[in-house]
Order: C-alpha cells, then structure tokens, then sequence
C-alpha cells in the first residue's frame, strides 16, 4: 500500500465503547482481543471529551479522528505519519453518510436495527485500506438503493411480503 | 413479519439497554438461516438473518469451519434473487466468510454473470468480490473483464476494479502488470476518485523502475489533476522522487520544489498540509524553502477545527527540532493553544514553545506548564520533560528554575516511564552543567528516599558513586546510601554496598566509617549483599590484602570497554561449545555493531515502503569473522580487528558485480571481492582478481582463494591476501582485475559447454586508507574517558580545512576521514551555527584507545578552521591521528 493514503480501521461505538460496527483494515491488531483492547483503550481515552465536531488524538503511534453525537461515537484511524486532514474527511463521510442513512435520527437504537445500511455503508466508504469514496451523499445514495433490480419480474414480490413492508412501514410512522 | 428482526415489545421503555438483537446466540441464527433454502424467498427475511450473522461475526464471534460452509453454500441460493439490498448483503457476507478455493468456484459464475451485468452496483461489488476471493488461476479467467472495468463509464465500477488492482498486485503481479495501458487510461479519468485509485495502482506497478515514476511524476506535476486525493499522492511520490534525486549542484535549486509550493495555494486543506508536510519534511531544507510552508502552518493555527490545529501544531514541533528560528514567528499563535481544549495540541505547543523559546520567556512557560501537568497523561509528560531537557542544555543559567521544576514532578505520581525521563534528564543536567551537581544529587537522594522502581534506584546509586565523592561535602550523601541498605529489597541493597566502596575509595577521612557500615552488610541475609561488602573490605584495605590505590580505583570505577551485546554472544558461543581453556574477555569483539547507530541517526524517518533499503546484513562482523576463520589459509593470522563496509569495484549494472571488503588484521590484510554475475547465459570458473600493488610498497601478497564457479545470479567470493609491518597503519591504492575462464550456458537446460574462454575484466581501484586501522567504539561517558586518559598523551594542533559547502558537512568529512565513532550525538550540527565541537572515540591497531576532540569553526567566507585535541594510551598514536588530518 506504501504511499497510498490509508485508513486501519473504521469504529462504530456506543457510549459504554460496546462494539455496534467495527471494521479493521491493517494487521496491528491480529486477533479479536488485541481489537478488543485496542477498542477499550481509545473509548477511555476519549470518552471525556467533547467531541461535537471532529477531535483528534495519537494513540499508540497511530492517530485517531472521532466524532461522538448522542450515545454513538464514531473513529476512524491512520498510522501516524498519515495526512490527518484525509482522516478527518474520511470521518466526516462516513458519519453524514449514517446521518442521511438513519434519517436524522443519529443513536445507538435506530444504528441498530439499521445494521445492514450500517454495514454496507463502511463496506462503501473503504475496501482495504483504500478510500472507495469519500462524498456522503454518494456513500449513501448506492447503500439506499434498496429497489428490486429492474429487470427482476414483479411477481417475486410476493403478497405478504408486500403486506410486511406495509405493516412495518405503519409502525415505524406510529412509534415517532 | 414471521419473525421479526426488531422486537418491538410493549415493555421496552424499562428495558434501559434496548438492542434488537439482545438476547442473540449463534446457535438459533444458525437455523434460521434455513430461510435461505425455501423455494419462495423472503428477501426480508434473509437480509434480516444475514445482518444477524454479521452481526454475530462484527462482536467476535467465530464460525466453526463445518458452519461457515454450511453458510456459505446456504447464501449462495440467494443469488435467484433479484432484490439489490439482498445481493448486496450477499456480498457482504461471501467476503465476510473468506471462502476456501473449493468454495469459491460455486459461486465464481454467479459473480461473473453480475460481473456483465446491465446494473453498476452489481457489477462493481461482484469485481470487489471476486477478486477479494479468488486465487491466480481463476484470476486469468476474468482478467478480460477486469481490464475493461478499469475503463467503464461509471465511476463506480472503474474505482472498484481499480482498488481491486491494488490489493491483487500484492499477490499476482505479473497479471496486474499487464494492465498499465487501461491504467493510464484511467488517470485521465473525469472522476475524482478514480483518478486517484488510477495513479495509485499506477505508481505501484511502476515503482521499481525509478526512470518511469520520474516521468510519471514529471508529467502529472504538469497539472492534470483535480481530485484532492491524487493530489496528496502526487505530492508523496514527487517528495520521493526528490529524494532520490538530490538538490542540483550548479543553481542550489531543488527539482519540482515549485509544483509543492504550488500545492501551498491549492484549495483542499488536505493537499495545502500535505504539500506544506512534505516541504518541512525535505532533506536539508532551506529556510527560503521553509518559509511559505510555515506560513500556511501558521494559519492552521488559528484554525476553528481542531484537526488542522492538530496537524499544523504536530508539523511545526518537527520543524522546531531541526530549524527553531523557522518556528519563532508562529510563537504568538503557539501560545494561545497553551489552553486548548485538546490535551495533544496544547502538549505539542507547548514543547514547540520550549524549543524556539529564549532566555527571557523560560520562567513564564514553566508557570503555564506547571499549571497544566497534572492534566496530561504520562506519554505527554515524557514529551514536556525531554523538552524541558534540551531547553536547559541551550539555557544553562535558568538550571535553576527547571531544575526546581524537573525535582517537583519527581515527587508526584506517576508511571516508570515518566519517571525514568525525569531521572535521565537530572543526571545529563548534572553531567552538563557543573553548578547543578550538588542540587540535582541532593534532589535525586530525595527521590530514592521514596522510589518504588528498583531500575531506578540502582540506576540512580552508581550514579552516586561516580559523582558524589566528588561534590565539597560528599558526607551528606552517605545518609541516604546507608538508609538503602537497611530499607530496600537485595538488589537496591548490593547497588547501595557498592556506591557505598566507591566512597570509601575516593573520599579518606570517610574510610573508617565506610568500614564500620560495610561490615554491618556482612550479616545481610542476601549472598550477593554479603559477597560484595566482604569483596570491597578487602579490596579497600581493611582485610589481609592490600590494593594499589589505582588498582583499586580502577576496578570500582573501570567501565567495561566491550559492548554488551557482543559479549552476550561470545558468551553464548562458548557455552554452546565449552572448551578446556578459560573465557578469555579480550577474544570478544569491541566492534560496535554498525546497524544500531545507523537507526539512531534517523529515528523519525521510518523507511516507507519504496524508500526502505534492504537491511544491512546481520552483525557483519560476526559474520566476516567465521568465514574468515573457516578459510585454512587465513586462519593462521589471528584475531580480525576490523571489517570495512563493501567498497564498489563496478558501475552498478554492469555484466559483473564486484566489491570488496578489507579486513584487517595485526600483520595481514586480506580483501574479499563478492562477485555476482549479471549475464544468465554465463558461467565464470576459476575466477580470481589479479591485484596490482605497485603503488602499495609496504604490502607483499601471500596467497589468493580462487572461485571455482560463479553461476548466474549467485554471490560468492574470491580473496587475496596481504601481509604488511605488523602493527603499523600501511596504507595505499591497490588496482585489480578480473580474471576467469567464461563458458556459455544453455539457458533452457541450465547446463554449460565443455570449453570456456578466458577473459579479464578490469575492475576499479581502491585504497587501504587510515580510517581502516581505527575500529568504532563509543563511550558511554566522554568526559569521563577524555579525563582519564593521561593528558601527558594530549596532542594538540590547527588545521585550515579551506573553504567547505557547511559546516556540517566539513565536520563529516573528519568524521570519515577518520573512521572514528562520534560520542554523544555530536556528529550532528545545528543548522546556521558558527562553530562547532564534535567528540570521536575509537580504538587503534594494537588496541590503543584513542579520544579526539574536534572544535570546528566556520567565518563569513565559508572557511573552517579546525583545532584538533588527542588524547590516547599511547603517544605515538596521538601523533599517529594527527598524521591521518594532516596529510587527509
């Protein structure tokens, strides 16, 4: 990867630094407890401050961008001698992309049961290490594409699936 | 909703920690995934259950080899479906699940078919996909499609492909090498991103061909590019080209300096702080050059996001180490960050402030920073007190303040790390500045007082021992060396017994009562304590045998003069292999091996990938030592003293490369030419170097080892022998040439012809110089060593060095000349100064310790004039030194 700019992890975190999404591009951290730890280590480091707008620190020879809104605190670390500027703008576009993704409602509950946009959306942002794409509204726009494929036959929908849509459709509007 | 994902239960306002997926184990999302299998999908559903199983995978959950297949054949089935969100999830999970090569030829044709697909989505996360999965053989199958990815119309797809690229050239490269046409296509690209994916698998197909980067980055610096990403790219590869390249000699101007400057005024921040970071970060910077990139910094400063304070404030401390009157215009602006929110940016402005500040503004830094310690972690603090440190060295007659300071947070809390930093910088603040001494000691006494680190404690008692005797009032310190022996654990207590001898030995009115305290540690219920209180009663005259008073001296205070790594594995070898005779302490190495102060050199500049050089062979000298002593011919010429670093005899690319490297020994001199050969269609036999030494009068050549085969590609070596006046620095030019016979070689069998051809091939020549005779060795304390060597021995003299580039590099040029190490960092020079003293220790032929103190100084003509003080165990090597710079 020499040169490239690159990011080694992306972390999705709740206010108690419990995993909601994590995703890790470099090999520092081979197994599920050194992630764990390191995880740990940078939730404590950070969690006492105020990270409204994007914060910066260095840990571990490493630096870390975060950004926390409500009980969810978003990272995104590089090695130590990256461009911090691309840090923060690959933060900055993985968070208003979850923002645009979860309609506003940016907290531990909706980013739950949205995982799956979630997910994709890290899978969008970054493949390796590299930056696949760093704009939100784009980041997000090929996530929601949640349509059936066009050329799919409309009778694969099938009643109660259309029914279930519908249903949860109502819930969601009653419940806000 | 058969079985909704989200519970969404009555009750689950008590519920404090909602979650919908409480309560989740493996096992029962295991059988759900049988969804998977129905003949009607439920694309819901299934999502639902893959995003359960990422889930499970995301918190560290681990599948079991038998459920991943079982998984992984389950999500295969979901490939009828045509719902995006599915398939995307699909994706998600085949790669999650890192199939094995078996597996993934079950779903390569379903992957290939998205690969075709009239859908982008599908077509760029299938390529992801695939090449994330596949191995080199199938990766020939698709490479068709790949190459036309790289060129499609959506972004998306290109970029995918692109990235792909990347991470397959790791593996495949011979592959993704073919691709470069497309590649370059793409660079031209109107997509920001895949432009920047485009030259990044670019420059890496080409990064070994130093020509062809020149030109890429020649081109491009020209201004075809717009995304802000390849941007910073360009800029890290013309920083590398830069280096590579070097300042141009004749107008002192810096190749594609102004396209970085150009960057300055970019309107991305990311590219202005790249370009500005790769402009301080420039070998032997300028600080014309420095200027407009500081000034950007300088803005950064005041910036409202806490990121580009971060970096602008992070970039200028670097600067600071290397150029602090750069620095000083942004001082203002430094010091409203004192109280930054951010912990890190106030710490970094902080020591930037401590290493561009004057004398007149110490006493109010230390007010800020005193308020502001307790704050900081303990990494931040070893930051504050190593800048503390070096402030007090440029500021010797504020020792007072920052030594109250240094003795303050000795006394708070705080983790080993911290606190050996505080120790280490009172004890080079004592060793430093005279009038610290008996405050600093007294400060370090109080500190073992009450010290949980044994490390340090020991530390901190030789220490003692060395110093204090020395002080006006060496008594008060007995005190609290004694109170260690009563208080402390065994190994605090032997350091204490010996600091304790040391006393005894320097200081006579306190003999009889460190005799009274010694004796008492003759009942420690510790051997060691007991052995050394009885090993220094007697050495110090209390028992039968007497000392001289040198003797003495010298074996309390004697430093050991081989360094320790050497004599760990000489210790080992002898273990691993115990002869009839004692360990002889003189057979060890004093060589100090080269590898470790080349590290310290550049501490910051960890090699980056392309810039890395291949490590230097492990412990050269070890290494020469047993290849030489398993030659039957050379073994009888004793112990080698030293190994030169190769010397090239040949261009680099040429049909044959030879070097060569001089060992020297007490009355011979053997040189060892490694040969390679380029040509894979030759073979060399008996090849041997014929060495002219008319112009080397006091050699005589004793016996050569010819090489009997030099096959294609395969280093080996030939050697010459030499034998000179023992003991004595001979020195001059050897020319060789190379003689072999040359068979040509079949290449499709590799087998070669009957009969050769003999042939020569004229190598360059090469000098046995002075430098050769003197070994590296550091000491660890100069001004210890320069005063205990006799100053009857002292030699000193003026030398005119004429006009030099720089100071720094006339001070090299000595260095080198006299192949000596340089002591205490020393061999560095401030940029700008006047003068300079540098401090050389090394080690003569015959073993004779040598110290050379150099004091340099430069006028306004860029002449430099140099005083050069020796001092050594033996005279005539004095003057032995002062010949070297004399006729060098």
């Amino acid at each position: 990867m020499d040169l490239c700019p690159s990011v080694k992890n992306i972390l999705l975190l709740d206010s108690e630094g419990k995993r909601i999404a994590v995703k890790y591009y470099s090999d520092d951290w081979p197994t599920n407890s050194a992630k764990e730890a390191f995880e740990k280590a940078v939730f404590t480091k950070t969690q006492k401050t105020n990270a409204r707008t994007e914060e910066i620190a260095m840990f571990e020879s490493n630096i870390v961008v975060y950004k926390f809104v409500q009980d969810l605190h978003f990272y995104v670390t590089g090695g130590e001698d990256e461009n911090e500027v691309f840090l923060a703008t690959v933060l900055q576009g993985f968070f208003d992309a979850v923002d645009i993704l979860l309609r506003g409602n940016v907290d531990k509950k909706e980013a739950l049961e949205n995982l799956d946009l979630i997910l994709l959306c890290i899978d969008g942002i970054v493949d390796g290490g590299i930056v696949l794409e760093g704009d939100a509204n784009s980041i997000a726009s090929k996530v929601a594409s949640h349509s059936i494929d066009s050329g799919a036959p409309f009778s694969e929908q099938t009643i109660s699936q259309a029914l279930a849509t519908a249903r949860e459709h109502l819930t969601r509007s009653l419940l806000k | 909703m058969a079985q909704p994902l989200v519970k969404k239960d009555d009750d689950r306002d008590d519920e404090v920690d909602y979650s919908p997926f409480l309560g989740i184990e493996k096992g029962a999302v295991l059988q759900e995934a049988r969804v998977f299998n129905d003949p009607q999908l439920d694309t819901r559903r299934c999502s639902q259950v893959i995003t359960k199983l990422l889930y499970l995978l995301n918190q560290g959950e681990t599948l079991t080899k038998v459920e991943a297949t079982e998984v992984f054949f389950a999500v295969t089935k979901l490939f009828q479906s045509k719902d995006i969100g599915l398939r995307r999830m699909v994706y998600l999970m085949i790669k999650e699940l890192s199939p094995s090569a078996d597996e993934v030829i079950i779903v390569t044709s379903s992957l290939m078919k998205d690969m075709n697909s009239r859908t982008d989505m599908y077509r760029a996360n299938a390529i992801r996909v695939l090449c994330r999965i596949t191995d080199g053989t199938l990766l020939t199958q698709i490479e068709r499609y790949l190459k036309q990815a790289i060129v499609d119309k959506s972004p998306v797809v290109a970029s995918a492909a692109l990235v792909s690229g990347i991470h397959l050239l790791q593996t495949n490269p011979e592959i993704v090498k073919r691709w470069s046409n497309e590649v370059q296509e793409a660079v031209q690209s109107r997509a920001a991103l895949v432009q920047f994916h485009a030259l990044a698998l670019l420059h890496q197909i080409r990064q070994n061909d130093r020509l062809a980067v020149n030109k890429l980055v020649t081109s491009l610096t020209k201004g075809s590019i717009r995304s802000p990403l390849a941007q910073c790219l360009l800029i890290r590869y013309t920083s590398q080209v830069i280096r590579e390249s070097g300042v141009n000699p004749q107008t002192g101007d810096r190749p594609f300096y102004d396209y970085l400057e150009g960057c300055l005024r970019h309107k991305a921040e990311m590219v202005i702080y790249e370009a500005a970071k790769a402009i301080t970060e420039l070998s032997n910077v300028t600080a014309r050059e420095l200027t407009p990139a500081i000034t950007v910094l300088q803005l950064f400063l005041s910036s409202s996001k806490p990121v580009l304070r971060f970096a602008a404030v992070r970039t200028l401390n670097k600067v600071a180490m290397t150029h602090p009157m750069a620095v000083t215009n942004c001082n203002i602006d430094m010091e409203s960050l004192i109280s930054d929110q951010n912990r890190s940016i106030a710490t970094l402005a902080i020591t930037t402030l401590l290493k561009t500040g004057n004398e007149s503004s110490v006493d109010r830094l230390m007010k800020q920073i005193t308020n502001f310690m307790s704050d900081i972690a303990d990494e931040f603090k070893i930051v504050v007190v190593e800048a503390i440190r070096s402030l007090c060295l440029k500021f010797p007659l504020k020792y007072r303040s920052l030594m109250n300071f240094l003795s303050n947070i000795l006394r708070e809390e705080g983790g080993f790390e911290y606190k050996k930093a505080i120790v280490d910088s009172i004890v080079i603040l004592i060793r430093d500045i005279p009038d610290a001494k008996e405050s600093g000691l007294l400060h370090l006494c109080e500190f073992i007082e009450d010290c949980e680190f044994t490390y340090l404690s020991t530390q901190i008692l030789h220490f003692l021992g060395n110093e204090g005797p020395k002080t006006s009032d060496p008594s008060k310190y007995i005190r609290y060396i004694y109170n260690r022996v009563i208080l402390e654990n065994a190994t605090v207590r032997a350091s204490a017994v010996s600091t304790l001898a040391k006393f005894g030995a320097l200081v006579d009115p306190l003999k009889p009562r460190i005799f009274v305290l010694l004796r008492r540690c003759l009942f420690d219920n510790d051997d060691e304590v007991r052995d050394r209180a009885t090993l220094y009663l007697n050495t110090l005259g209390d028992g039968s045998v007497t000392e001289t008073d040198k003797a003495v001296k010298e074996f309390l205070f004697g430093s050991l003069d081989i360094p320790l790594t050497n004599l760990e594995t000489s210790l080992k070898n002898y273990l691993r292999d115990p002869a009839e005779e004692p360990f002889d302490l003189y057979s060890v190495p004093k060589e100090v091996k080269s590898q470790s102060f080349a590290e310290k050199k550049a501490p910051s500049k960890k090699p980056t990938g392309l810039s890395a050089q291949p490590a230097a062979p492990t412990s050269a000298p070890d290494a020469y030592e047993r290849l030489l002593s398993s030659i039957p011919e050379f073994a009888s010429f004793g112990k080698l003293f030293k190994s030169s670093a190769p010397v090239e005899l040949t261009e680099a690319e040429t049909e044959y490369a030879v070097n060569v490297v001089k060992h020297i020994f007490d009355r011979h001199v053997v040189f060892q030419y490694n040969c390679t050969n380029t040509i894979p269609e030759q073979c060399l036999e008996n090849v041997t170097v014929i060495v002219d030494a008319s112009e080397a009068e006091e050699f005589a050549e004793v016996g050569t080892k010819p090489l009997k085969s030099l096959p294609y590609d395969t280093p080996a070596q030939t050697f010459v022998a030499f034998e000179k006046p023992e003991g004595v620095p001979a020195v001059g030019k050897f020319s060789n040439v190379l003689r072999f016979t040359v068979k040509e070689v079949d290449p499709s069998t590799g087998e070669a012809e009957d009969d050769g051809v003999e042939d020569e091939y004229q190598l360059e020549d090469f000098e046995v110089v002075a430098a050769d005779y003197i070994l590296k060795l550091g000491v660890s304390n100069f001004k210890n060593a320069w005063e205990n060597m006799d100053p009857a021995s002292e030699r000193v003299d003026e030398y005119g060095l004429g006009p030099r580039e720089s100071l720094a590099e006339a001070v090299n040029a000595v260095i080198i000349l006299l192949g000596m190490h340089p002591c205490e960092g020393t061999e560095v020079v401030p940029s700008n100064s006047r003068s300079h003293t540098c401090l050389l220790s090394g080690v003569y032929i015959g073993n004779v310790k040598v110290l050379v103190r150099l004091s340099f100084g430069i006028d306004g003509t860029k002449e430099v004039a140099m005083k050069l003080a020796v001092r050594s165990e033996d005279e005539s090597v004095s003057e032995a030194i002062h010949e070297i710079v004399a006729s060098g």
